[in-house]
């Protein structure tokens, strides 16, 4: 299993805990698993049509996956995915 | 020293306080970069519902386009800040940045860009001066409401 590293900000909708080994062979499939396990989760990360907000950034290693296939970029047992909160903001 | 929870008129405020040389780092980073605006996380522990800042890392201001009314954070500083945190036993706590000629409270983009749990500290910094910190926190309602700052 893939194992997935979440953010400080959303701890609290997973227990506290900080990386889960979810089960999936591509990002998709590992964010839905999560977001069946953690339902709060879903709101902070994917839209009202099943997307990922733009504002979350998913990492696999130090790879962006707008930079491999997307949602369908492969998860192997040894991969690591980040979620990263976009931080912004200004006057 | 021992910091209750304060409470006022039975409502429960979120509290932070700050290592001093923290605080010093902070208004330097944001004075040397003014007039644009600068940032950078925060680290440390919460025990008891106050936030304790004992250690902060100053980002690069990643924003393209004007950086005297935008901040950004890249990705990459961002995952380096939680290793941080996990090689150090800190907890990130939040984010600071400054707001050059303009009050340290939050704008509307602020807000929307707002992650929970996270706490934002926001100095004024007017011609080149430090003018006042606020810290901020958003609520269930996705709005900021002030932490008090106790030092």
């Amino acid at each position: 299993m893939a194992t997935i590293i979440i953010p400080t900000p959303l701890r609290k909708f997973t227990n506290s805990t900080s990386k889960l080994e979810i089960k999936g062979g591509s990002i998709k499939e590992v964010i839905n698993e999560l977001t069946l396990n953690f339902p709060e989760l879903k709101k902070n990360l994917l839209d009202d049509a099943g997307k990922l907000r733009s504002f979350v950034n998913i990492f696999v290693g130090n790879d962006d996956i707008r930079s491999l296939q997307q949602e369908n970029t492969e998860v192997k047992e040894d991969t690591v995915i980040s979620i990263i909160p976009a931080i912004a903001g200004g006057i | 020293m021992q910091i209750s929870m304060v409470r006022l008129s039975n409502k429960s405020f979120k509290v932070i306080q700050f290592e001093t040389t923290t605080k010093e780092a902070m208004i330097s980073d944001g004075i040397s970069t003014f007039p644009n605006e600068c940032c950078g996380f925060m680290f440390g522990k919460e025990e008891e519902g106050v936030r304790s800042i004992t250690s902060i890392t100053i980002v690069n201001n990643s924003k393209e386009g004007d950086k005297r009314r935008r901040f950004e954070i890249s990705p990459m500083d961002y995952i380096q800040a939680e290793r941080f945190a996990d090689d150090t036993d800190l907890n990130l706590l939040g984010v600071y940045h400054s707001h050059p000629n303009h009050p340290s409270v939050p704008s509307e983009h602020d807000r929307l860009n707002a992650q929970p749990y996270f706490s934002y500290v926001i100095l004024s910094i007017a011609n080149g001066k430090f003018v006042s910190v606020q810290s901020w926190r958003l609520n269930d309602d996705q709005q900021f409401e002030e932490e008090k700052i106790i030092n």
